[in-house]
């Protein structure tokens, strides 16, 4: 577990998450700005994402969709704030619709991720800020597949040793 | 679908009702204690009827009640619709440690260029 801390608040709806990460910043950022990186972990395995774009620049642009167990697609959207390579880059983070166009009625989510080297690797810090409950109920439902799906493989386990 | 309809919109309103700085902060006071809404009109540069407009906005999103006693109108924290917030926020922290799983996996794969 390299998790070293999260600091969820209610009253900002905001999520700190602070991760130590076994290599560089220079490659911990790789994983961030290589989208052939990023779409093995974005998603989780159920819902894995593919980006069609990922333009990692001020301003750049990123599409990409996750694609559900029944073949369901959720497409989304990034803009980036600031980059600033390899220490920290910040993105809006949004819905779009079944053509990958940025649907402007719905809220986005602010993200920040900090790169910071350490003696023995990177100190990763994101934080996510939500605008609705809703937008994060959506992020949440597409999520909480894999924590189930994890789940059932550790009661299976568990079964198995008995 | 009118119940999912009518708890978005709900859930909508906690939102908008704590993206301002005097309401979290009102709520975060009565969550502690109760108060009434002149005890905390006190605590804020602004006037009884601004106040009172900002627990409206609470009280119809739910995050506080409020009841009469005597002639004061007392205002209390809703925990109920706090802890939904606190929930998702949690929900939303497990999404980020299977991410961060995943990302530990890619970090210990052997050299940059090599095969998957």
């Amino acid at each position: 577990m390299t998790v070293i801390s999260t600091t969820p608040d209610t009253a900002t709806l905001t999520l700190t998450i602070v991760a130590g990460l076994a290599a560089p910043p220079d490659r911990a950022w790789q994983i961030w700005v290589d989208p052939r990186q990023l779409e093995r972990w974005w998603g989780p395995p159920t819902w894995p994402a593919t980006f069609v774009q990922h333009d990692v620049v001020v301003d750049g642009r990123s599409s990409y969709y996750m694609t559900g167990p029944d073949g369901e697609k959720a497409h989304g959207w990034w803009r980036f704030l600031s980059v600033d390579e390899p220490h920290s880059l910040e993105f809006e983070d949004g819905f779009a619709d079944d053509a990958g166009t940025p649907n402007p009625d719905m809220p986005t989510t602010h993200a920040r991720v900090d790169l910071h080297g350490t003696a023995d690797g990177t100190r990763m810090t994101v934080t996510s800020r939500f605008t609705t409950l809703e937008q994060m109920e959506r992020l949440v439902a597409m999520g909480m597949v894999e924590g189930m799906t994890l789940a059932m493989g550790q009661i299976d386990d568990i079964l198995v040793g008995v | 679908m009118v119940t999912r309809h009518a708890e978005r919109e709900a859930t909508d309103q906690i939102f908008a009702a704590l993206s301002d700085a005097t309401r979290r902060d009102i709520v975060t006071r009565v969550l502690r204690d109760e108060a009434s809404v002149s005890t905390l009109a006190r605590h804020y540069d602004m006037s009884f009827a601004a106040v009172q407009k900002h627990v409206a906005v609470l009280e119809r999103a739910h995050l506080v009640t409020k009841h009469r006693r005597g002639r004061e109108q007392i205002v209390s924290g809703e925990v109920t619709t706090i802890r939904t917030a606190a929930r998702l926020l949690g929900e939303y922290e497990e999404i980020w440690r299977g991410r961060i799983d995943r990302i530990d996996e890619i970090l210990a794969e052997p050299a940059e260029g090599a095969a998957p």
